[in-house]
Order: C-alpha cells, then sequence, then structure tokens
C-alpha cells in the first residue's frame, strides 16, 4: 500500500473536556477527570471512581443545536456526533459531499445507557418498557446517527471489538482509502458509562477504588471513563487538492490476537508484541525511531505488565517515553483508540508528551518509568498507540509528524 | 485478482448444518419465528471451551470450525465475524441479574460472553490464531462490511484464506421485542407463504453462516465472488437502480448476464416494492428468487443468501422452494439484493468458477 | 467435612457449567486449577461470588482467593474457619 493516508482534523470530548483545548488544560495542569459517580444512580456510587464527561444530554445537545424534544438519542449517540462533528469541522469540511467521504465508527455496548433502562422494566413485564429506550440498543445506532447528522453517506459501518474498537475503525478507515474506495473517512468511536459496564468491570475485580496508576507497582485497576473521539483521514491527494492542512500521517498499523484467553492478556505479552511489530513493519520505521508511546495503560495488573513485557520485546533496553492518557480520561472502553488517536495528533503538532499521573515505583519486572511531567519541545516525529480488547484483540497505530 | 468461496459452514433453520443436499427437505412452520436446528456441538468444539459459551458463540464457532474443515483450512489468515445484535442472550442475562440482585453477586460470565467479538475471540481461541481478528456489529451491514473487508485483505496480499461469517441469534425476549416493535407478522401465515402476503411486518429468524475466501481456486470451490457493495439509506428506488448498475458495470456484467436474482423479500409489503420495481426495470429477463421464508428475518441472513448461491453454483440446481419466477435458465451468474427496513441495502454478485 | 465437600462439589458444577463432570469426578484434594478440573482466573471469580452467595463470605481480591481455591479441601477449611 503506497497511498499516503493523512490526518486533517480531530475532535473528542472525554472527562477532561469538550476539545482539544479543555484537554490541553488538564494535561497541562495536571487535573484528572476522575472523580465519583455523578449521572448514575447504582449501588457502586461511592465507592468507585469514574471519569465522567462533565456535560449532560440536554446541554451536549444544545450545544449541538438540538431539540431535547425532538430527539431520542442515546449517550453514545450524542457523545459521538458531538466529538465527530469537531473532527469535520477541524478538517475544514464544509460540505460532505464533495468527495466520496465515509464514516466508520465503533462502540462496545451501543446505546445501553438507555437500553439498561428499559430492560429493568421489560424483563419484570414484557409488555412494559418505553420502545424508545431500546430502539438504540444495537452498535449501528449511534453510527447511523452520527451519519446522519452530518451528512455522510457514500460508506457506514461499525466496529465492535471491545477496547480496540476505535483502534480498529481507524485502521479500516486508512484501508478504504487506500484501496480508493473513499477519499476522505471520519473515524474514531464512542462509548458512554453505563451500569452495565460499571458492574461488568466490577465482576471482573479489575477496578481500582482510587483513581488508577497505570505502571505503577501498587497499581490496583482500571477506572472507567466515558467520551468519543474521531480523526479525519484523507488521501494526500485529496488534501492537497482541498488545500487542507496535513496534521500527522497514519503511517503504520496491526491487529493481531492473542489467542491466550478470553479476556487476560498472555505472560510475555504476545498478542501486543505482534500488534506493535507488525505496525513497526507497515511503517518501514526502526523501534528506535518511536519517539513516544501511548500506552494502553489500563493499570490493571494484567494488561500493564503484559504491555510492558512486549514493549521490552521489542524496544530491547531503550523503550522510548511513554505515558498513560487512561490516567486522566479513564479507560473509555470502545473509544479509547480514538480519544488516544486525537491525543497522539495533538502530542505530534504541539511536540509535547502527556505526564502518566500518580506514578511513584516502577513494576518490579519490568523497571519501565513512564514521563511523569508534562515535557514541552519533546522532539516527537513518531508516536505508537496502543489498544487492547477482550478477545485477544490487539491493534497498534503509529503516527507520524507532517 | 479473483476471489473463491472455498469453504461453507453453517448451522441455519433448515437443516444441522450444510450439506451437499441442502433444501432437499423444507421446514415448515406457521410460527412467525424460525430457529435453528442445532448440530452437535461437541463435534466442533472442545468441551472445555463449551462451557464458557453461549448459543451464538456455539453457533458461530461450530460453523467456523465446520467452514474451515470443508475448505481444508487450519489456520486462516484473518478471521472476519459481523452480528447485528451481538450476543443479546448473554446481555439479557447480565442486565437480569443487575436489575434482580439489585447488582449483588453478579457473575463474570455473562458480562465477558456478551462482549460482541467474543464468537471472533473464541475462533481465535480454538485455533490459537494471532492473526487479523475484527468484527463488525452494524445491523443489515454486519456481514457485508465483512465481505468488503475480507475482498480488499485478499488484495492487499495474495495466497491468503480469509474466514469470514454472519452470525444473530433470536432469544424469547429478541422475539417479544421485534414483535412490539411491529416488525413480526400479526396474521397466521406459513413461511412458505410469505412472499405476497400483503400484509406488514415478516418473520424472525438466526443463524450462523461461515465462508472461507481465497485467491486461489480449489477442489472444493463454490463460486466465484465478483463483489459486494453497500448503500446507505438511498432517498428513493432510482437511487438504488443507479447505484445498482454502477455496480454491475465496475464488474463488468450487464443486467442481462445476470441468471437469477436472489431477493431479500421479507414477505413485509412496505419494503418489497423496491425489490418488484428493480426487477421488473432491469432483470426481467433473469429468474426471480427469495429466501427468508428459509431463513427467517436477521440482520446477518444475508450470509444464508450466500450460503444459497453458493450451493446453487455448485450442484449447479435450484430448489423449487426459493423460485417465484422460473426463466428456466443455466445459472452461472447470480445477483444477490438485499435491503433492511430500507435503510442498509446491499448488492452482491456470484459466478460459478 | 463431607457434607460440605460434596455440597461444594455439586454448587461449584452447577456455577461453572461444568457439563460431564460429577460429584464423585472431584477428589477432595486435586489442584483445582491449572491442572485437575483446569479452572481458570473466570472461575475463580465465579467462585468469589458463589462463597459470597452462598456461604456469605468475602474474598476481596481474586489475588487472595487463589489459595482459597486451590481445592475442595482447602475451600472446605476457609468456610469452616469462617463460622
Amino acid at each position: 500500500m503506497t497511498k499516503r493516508v493523512v490526518v486533517t482534523g480531530i475532535g473528542i470530548i472525554s472527562a477532561i473536556g469538550k476539545n482539544t483545548d479543555e484537554s490541553m488544560q488538564h494535561f497541562r495542569s495536571a487535573t484528572s477527570g476522575i472523580g465519583a459517580i455523578t449521572h448514575m444512580d447504582t449501588v457502586h456510587k461511592n465507592n468507585l471512581p469514574v471519569a465522567e464527561v462533565k456535560y449532560s444530554n440536554e446541554e451536549l445537545l444544545s450545544l449541538l443545536n438540538i431539540s431535547n424534544h425532538k430527539s431520542n438519542y442515546t449517550r453514545t449517540s450524542i457523545l459521538g456526533m458531538y466529538a465527530a462533528k469537531q473532527a469535520l469541522e477541524s478538517a475544514g469540511i464544509h460540505s460532505v459531499k464533495e468527495k466520496k467521504t465515509g464514516l466508520i465508527s465503533a462502540n462496545s455496548v451501543g446505546g445501553m445507557d438507555k437500553s439498561e433502562v428499559f430492560y429493568t422494566q421489560f424483563l419484570a413485564n414484557p409488555g412494559k418498557g418505553k420502545i424508545s429506550n431500546i430502539v438504540g440498543h444495537d452498535c449501528g445506532d449511534s453510527t447511523e446517527h452520527i451519519a446522519d447528522y452530518l451528512g455522510i453517506k457514500e460508506q457506514v459501518t461499525t466496529l465492535s471489538t471491545a477496547c480496540s474498537s476505535s483502534a480498529n475503525a481507524i485502521m479500516l478507515g486508512s484501508r478504504l482509502i487506500q484501496h480508493g474506495l473513499l477519499d476522505r473517512v471520519i473515524v474514531g468511536g464512542t462509548d458512554s458509562l453505563t451500569k452495565f459496564t460499571v458492574n461488568g468491570f466490577n465482576t471482573l475485580m479489575i477496578f481500582d477504588k482510587e483513581a488508577c496508576r497505570p505502571f505503577d507497582a501498587t497499581r490496583n485497576g482500571l477506572n472507567l471513563g466515558e467520551g468519543a473521539g474521531y480523526i479525519v483521514l484523507e488521501s494526500e491527494k485529496s488534501a492537497a487538492e482541498s488545500g487542507k492542512k496535513i496534521r500527522g500521517f497514519l503511517s503504520g498499523f496491526a491487529n493481531a490476537n492473542d489467542a491466550y484467553h478470553q479476556t487476560a492478556s498472555s505472560p510475555d505479552g504476545n498478542g501486543a508484541y505482534l500488534a506493535m511489530s507488525q505496525a513497526l513493519a507497515m511503517s518501514n520505521l526502526q523501534p528506535t525511531q518511536i519517539d513516544y508511546i501511548n500506552v494502553h495503560g489500563t493499570a490493571t495488573q494484567n494488561n500493564d505488565l503484559s504491555e510492558g513485557i512486549a514493549m521490552k520485546r521489542i524496544f530491547g533496553e531503550t523503550v522510548p517515553r511513554f505515558s498513560s492518557t487512561k490516567s486522566f480520561t479513564g479507560h473509555t472502553l470502545g473509544a479509547a483508540g480514538g480519544i488516544e488517536a486525537v491525543f497522539s495528533i495533538m502530542a505530534l503538532e504541539q511536540q509535547i508528551i502527556f505526564p502518566n499521573l500518580r506514578f511513584k515505583t516502577p513494576i518490579p519486572e519490568l523497571q519501565l518509568t513512564p514521563e511523569t511531567e508534562l515535557i514541552e519541545g519533546a522532539g516527537i516525529k513518531h508516536i505508537l498507540s496502543n489498544s487492547f480488547g477482550f478477545g485477544g484483540n490487539n491493534s497498534t497505530l503509529i503516527f507520524s509528524a507532517a | 485478482m479473483n476471489v473463491y468461496i472455498n469453504g461453507v459452514g453453517s448451522v441455519n433453520a433448515q437443516q444441522a448444518g450444510y450439506t451437499s443436499n441442502f433444501l432437499a427437505e423444507i421446514q415448515q412452520t406457521e410460527q412467525h419465528s424460525i430457529r435453528s436446528i442445532e448440530p452437535d456441538y461437541k463435534a466442533f468444539i472442545n468441551p472445555t471451551l463449551i462451557r464458557r459459551m453461549g448459543r451464538i458463540i456455539k453457533m458461530g464457532v461450530a460453523s467456523a470450525k465446520m467452514c474451515l474443515n470443508d475448505a481444508g483450512v487450519e489456520q486462516p489468515d484473518a478471521i472476519l465475524t459481523g452480528t447485528g445484535l451481538g450476543c443479546i442472550e448473554d446481555t439479557e442475562k447480565f442486565l437480569g441479574a443487575i436489575i434482580q440482585n439489585n447488582e449483588q453477586f453478579l457473575t463474570p460470565t455473562s458480562f465477558i460472553q456478551s462482549t460482541h467479538n467474543t464468537v471472533g475471540g473464541q475462533i481465535a481461541l480454538m485455533l490459537g490464531c494471532n492473526n487479523y481478528n475484527f468484527t463488525y456489529v452494524h445491523r443489515a451491514f454486519s456481514f457485508e462490511s465483512c465481505v468488503q473487508d475480507a475482498m480488499m485483505l485478499l488484495a492487499e496480499k495474495a495466497e491468503q484464506n480469509v474466514l469470514l461469517g454472519g452470525v444473530d441469534e433470536l432469544t424469547a425476549n429478541s422475539l417479544k421485542l421485534i414483535e412490539r416493535l411491529g416488525h413480526l407478522k400479526n396474521q397466521p401465515l406459513t413461511n412458505l407463504n410469505l412472499f405476497n402476503s400483503k400484509t406488514r411486518g415478516s418473520i424472525a429468524g438466526e443463524g450462523a453462516n461461515f465462508f472461507v475466501l481465497s485467491n486461489t481456486i480449489a477442489a472444493t470451490s463454490y463460486a466465484q465472488l465478483l463483489g459486494c457493495k453497500m448503500l446507505y439509506k438511498p432517498e428513493n428506488i432510482n437511487e438504488v437502480t443507479e447505484s445498482l448498475q454502477k455496480f454491475l458495470q465496475e464488474n463488468k456484467v450487464q443486467a442481462s448476464d445476470i441468471d437469477l436474482v436472489l431477493y431479500g423479500y421479507n414477505g413485509d409489503e412496505k419494503y418489497e416494492r423496491v425489490y418488484t420495481e428493480v426487477s421488473d426495470k432491469l432483470f426481467n429477463k433473469s429468474t426471480v428468487a427469495y429466501f427468508k421464508h428459509l431463513s427467517g428475518e436477521y440482520h446477518t441472513c444475508n450470509s444464508f443468501a450466500y450460503l444459497l448461491a453458493a450451493h446453487i453454483l455448485k450442484s449447479k440446481s435450484v430448489s423449487p422452494s426459493i423460485l417465484l419466477n422460473d426463466k428456466k435458465r443455466a445459472v452461472k451468474t447470480i445477483l444477490i439484493y438485499n435491503h433492511y427496513r430500507g435503510i442498509n441495502h446491499t448488492f452482491s454478485l456470484l459466478t460459478a468458477c | 467435612m463431607s457434607q460440605l465437600a460434596n455440597e461444594l462439589k455439586t454448587e461449584i458444577i452447577k456455577a461453572l457449567n461444568l457439563e460431564g463432570v460429577s460429584p464423585e469426578d472431584i477428589e477432595n484434594d486435586a489442584p483445582l486449577f491449572g491442572e485437575g478440573l483446569g479452572l481458570d482466573s473466570i472461575d475463580a471469580l465465579e467462585l468469589i461470588v458463589l462463597l459470597d452467595k452462598n456461604y456469605g463470605i468475602k474474598i476481596d481480591s481474586a489475588a487472595d482467593g487463589k489459595a482459597v481455591f486451590h481445592s475442595i479441601s482447602s475451600m472446605v477449611a476457609y468456610i469452616e474457619s469462617k463460622k
């Protein structure tokens, strides 16, 4: 594949802000978005910290100029519409139909924020529950709402591979451009916090009851987050034709399967190792050329150790500077790959490396230390971003400076 | 580069798995839903893995194994899964537990199994396959997104075997929801009279249909896949016919070359018009057939149509049970046109090889 | 000891969906994880819930559960120690 794919726009909403400026303010002031649960009614309310987007559905709809009364959007859709629109605008796209434009979105539990309300009544009595709460249940629903909101029709589809979902959406988008099926594509993902996922991860006993500590020896688990992150990919030719500013290149990517266990990562980080090696091979880069790794870094015992081992297998004793931005945003599940892709482009443009909050002691088996302070003038040319999901689904993206 | 269907595997409503006498016997029902005839899963899946598999996962994994056996492939180079609603039974189970026990005493198994890429993940686990593994969950584009991805993979690198499939399950609850949404027939009806019933609604189904696609023709080859196209929310029938004509042109096929058109008629009179108009306009010399009376309606039921088309092209025979209008042509080229509630339209072209 | 052991075996077979395994097949001292029954980390989580739901005993982390769930005998000993 010799056609180069460029990034021309980015859009984001997460616990650390509804755009890149707000996000950067949080990074600079080392203020994470992790805190108590406020939106949900759950027994875990005062026990588990999460990273909520600090805007209600009504506030976001208002920002989108959509009437609250007429809409029946799930929070997943609203977050997605918000970030995808921001990405489109940031790419200076005013007329979607000028070129073959697609939307590849990803999420893990679709419109579960509304469907879990429905099921509460429905499971007790099959005649009960408001139908309007269930129509948005499936993963494809939010994608179609985003597509309709933005006027995109050429190609619309949804990926769902747990925590690697939106990284995979980005890969697919790039390949569609490289095969000439699209000129440009909005790619990324969205997920909202739900009782379903809060309770689900709780059964796996991988939550930290405090704010998470990625890559720390005493790490105790993850904090769930919510949000949406999208980037606009274009063929270099299409970007040049419309005079778009190139904000970065997607120079390599890969998806590999750990094939070890349904939820746990292999002890030698095999899937992660394969994904990173293959992405490097595609980008024609040597490991020494990677200047920053945005790690998957969920802060679970299992992930950080496994990911760290894989990193050492690839980078040897000279592991590049790295940090987990999940220490700010929590783990946004299906949106994580997209959100972290946006952070990667921000890092390239502003030459900044984000800090990994609350790290004190390296994991003994790894002796790896992430960056704990924000670094300016970081001299970054190439960034590697990891997203690893259940089902052994391991994805790596490599972004390079324009 | 040519693309061939070199293996098939299926858990469907007509027989337990696919055999060469597919549709020799047709299942008839007056229910408004058709369930899969399930095989003995232990023949395909290790008991230690089975215990942690919900029904949809068993259907998908068994179909995948049948398909790989059929194609004589041990390790696929990629695994692609499409599902519209994903692991709905485990989703319901976990939600039910949350609600009933007020978020206490919850166990992880149904949560883990509710993750939509579990079918793909379990196939990889069973095979020890470290290769590319994607799951698409977008209504009636789920399976076709897999097809599109597979064709790109095969163009990127030759000599590969790509395993792909569509799978969806029907539960008592999901059937109830389909009914409440008004998508189900509410009059007495036999599935064999689904076409032209002149009423609203359809019959619900489920199933898993897997295929191995490859660049290399083989003794096991069923058909050549020329192309697949997805059309999102066309505004009118003109847009459909224009898109379809462009699709045929891109694949260097004339409308008059199409021997058989397999339509996604689902018995809902609101959604049947477009098929009839397209047929009248473009395919009035082609044999017309349909399949949803045999599969039921579900987001990935087009994968059943692919199975049917592959069977027709390999066996060189067409079961009378699917015919609506037989022009008695020898069937070398098949067009499959399906849509879901006017939103997700797909065209697929298969030829004999 | 044997009544609780048998009770546990039946509950475990049910909770972990161990089709084709009967209580007689599980020896009291045989390891449950790795070899023996070949249970894994997800099963351990299920057993933690089982202990909480059926016996009111809470285990705080998956790591704590490891020693407790070594065998039926160790589980029985643990349950009795919490009475």
